[in-house]
């Protein structure tokens, strides 16, 4: 506890400089979208799937850069332009793990393309665009950048929170969703274009290689911690946000670790924390007989649809 | 024909071509059983995990070789504890596991690089390989390695196939199911760090999953396909090669770009074969995408 005391101590000396408060003010609306749409990415089993968008947000971003083009727009348009199609050719708006392997496996070929196309076309020094869309920039974000940043992290949360209720149904049982008439297809499609959305946007501040530590360390903790399923959401919006501010913290006040790095292994140590609080309870519960978490297993589709 | 003679005057060249034979032999034989037991995630993060290890071995002042195993191996064993096969998770707490190894590790290796004070074009170099720098002593111990990891393969081939196509009637015979899985993790861990000191770890994915993916689209025979899968991976590591000498562009590129239009192909002829054979729109529908 009196960690966090110092922490919130140093977070408010912090924020008298400009670019970490620009990127106090990205990083809590890239997190706590990550948190949300992490938590559906790891309860559909799809975290592969933001595996293969956060490498092609890397093909977009030096797409976009070869090109001529802002950053962004490459960013965006690769990933929900991939993500759509993913969803739209896969079965039931998933699609399978070894037809995503390979698309993606040639998305790289085609980023180290444009990578050595932008390196050669422009002169020298920049070397470090292919390594800050890698490996993220938050600290370089403007203040404009950082409040379409945080807007459309915003907007994306309230995307979800929007659809959680039908989007919870038919990712736990996906049947009996169908068949009480909610669309199965439209949701798995558009909620793949809100990872793509989020991919685009976490790639800005902690780079397209490190984004799947902020998709699926924190959800994974939730669901972990929790077995229900609006208290998982919010958990792991929570833990989200909590790693970006802890992490941006820790490379202030050490300046050697890169943000990116700093905001990953928080995210990590929340992960491993919950995954080994949960492996001794329930080795506690099952000597006792009685379950720590309330309620066992996965939500159930009845309770889903009451909740 | 002359020019061809004239690129394999160049030493680098042929050492290239001989290092990337290797590779592709290696990759496709592991990638064949990693595609066919639906193990892409983890196949991807192993040869990810190849780049902190190197960073970190730099950073440490040792060998890259011992950083590339060392790391692999052990993301192999965390990766294998929280196997679905053996009962104790689920495949999203597994895939949850393994995007977090696999985000740690790149973050680490960022970090390893960024505290040996950034030579960026080593860190592109990590990351994307450099097949034309490669040197004979690198050939050799490629080769030692490469065979290595065969001779394991072909040891543990006959029931891994059994546990991978039926784990449960295979445990029910007295396979030992989450042994075999282990090892071959363990196994595929040594090929992709041994692989990703050439083509870089991000590239060495390309040829674990495209020509084993493809194999498996056209036939469903292990013997045949693993023939074929490895064909295919030395067809297309040496036309990339060759068309990279001849142009100015990266070598990953061709490599991947060639491999992915004969899985296009071979899934493509595919759903058109299997479109003309089945008239009822129910099964057409079925088609996986």
């Amino acid at each position: 506890m009196s960690t966090l005391v110092a922490m919130a101590g140093s977070i408010t000396s912090i924020l008298s400089h400009p670019f970490l408060r620009h990127a106090f003010l990205a990083g809590t609306g890239i997190a706590a979208s990550c948190g949300l749409v992490g938590y559906f990415v790891v309860l559909r089993g799809q975290v592969f799937t933001g595996d293969a968008l956060s490498h092609v947000a890397f093909t977009g971003a030096l797409a976009a850069l070869a090109a001529g083009f802002d950053l962004r727009l490459g960013l965006f348009g690769a990933t929900v332009a991939v993500a759509v199609g993913m969803g739209v050719l896969g079965r039931s708006g998933r699609a399978d793990d070894v037809v995503i392997g390979s698309v993606f496996a040639w998305m790289l070929g085609l980023g180290v393309l444009f990578l050595s196309i932008y390196t050669a076309g422009s002169s020298g020094s920049n070397g470090t665009a292919g390594v800050s869309v890698l490996f993220g920039s938050i600290l370089g974000l403007s203040g404009g950048a950082a409040r379409i940043a945080a807007a459309i992290g915003g907007a994306v949360c309230a995307g979800i929170v929007l659809v959680a209720r039908p989007l919870l149904f038919a990712s736990v049982d996906e049947g009996i969703a169908a068949a009480a008439g909610v669309p199965v297809r439209a949701l798995g499609v558009g909620f793949l274009a809100l990872v793509g959305v989020t991919a685009a946007e976490t790639t800005q501040a902690v780079g397209a290689l490190l984004l799947l530590g902020l998709l699926a360390a924190p959800a994974a903790a939730a669901h972990r911690l929790t077995d229900h399923p609006y208290r998982g959401l919010a958990l792991s919006a929570a833990l989200a946000v909590l790693a970006m501010w802890a992490g941006l913290t820790l490379s202030y006040v050490f300046p050697a670790t890169p943000p990116s790095f700093a905001v990953v292994a928080v995210a990590t140590v929340i992960y491993a924390a919950a995954a080994g609080r949960g492996t001794v309870l329930r080795g506690l519960a099952r000597r006792g007989g009685r379950n720590p978490s309330g309620d066992n297993g996965s939500p159930r589709a009845e309770e889903v649809e009451h909740a | 024909m002359n020019s061809l003679r004239e690129l394999f005057g160049y030493p680098f060249m042929v050492n290239a071509l001989q290092a990337g034979t290797i590779v592709a032999v290696v990759s496709a034989s592991m990638g064949w059983f990693m595609v066919l037991r639906r193990q892409t995630f983890a196949g991807h993060t192993l040869s990810i995990v190849g780049f902190p290890g190197a960073a970190g071995a730099i950073l440490l002042g040792i060998s890259p070789a011992f950083g590339y195993f060392g790391f692999c191996a052990v993301a192999a064993l965390l990766i294998g504890a929280a196997d679905p096969r053996a009962g104790t998770t689920t495949y999203r707490q597994e895939s949850a596991l393994i995007g977090t190894v696999q985000a740690m590790a790149l973050a680490s290796g960022f970090l390893f690089v960024s505290l040996y004070h950034g030579n960026l074009n080593g860190l592109t170099g990590l990351l994307f390989g450099s097949f034309l720098g490669i040197t004979r002593g690198q050939v050799l111990t490629l080769l030692a390695v490469g065979a290595g990891a065969l001779v394991g393969l072909a040891i543990i081939a006959r029931p891994l196939l059994f546990a991978s196509v039926d784990p449960e009637v295979a445990a029910a015979a007295g396979l030992p199911v989450r042994a075999l899985s282990l090892g071959f993790l363990l196994l595929l861990a040594v090929a992709v760090a041994e692989t990703a000191q050439i083509t870089g770890a991000l590239l060495v994915f390309a040829l674990l999953v495209l020509p084993p993916a493809t194999a498996q689209t056209i036939t469903g025979r292990p013997a045949f396909g693993l023939g074929l899968s490895v064909t295919l991976a030395m067809v297309v590591t040496w036309a990339g090669l060759v068309a990279a000498y001849y142009t100015p562009y990266p070598t990953g590129a061709f490599i991947t770009t060639f491999s992915f239009a004969a899985y296009a192909l071979a899934r493509g002829t595919r759903w058109l074969a299997e479109r003309s054979r089945s008239t009822r729109p129910v099964i057409a529908s079925e088609v996986p995408g």
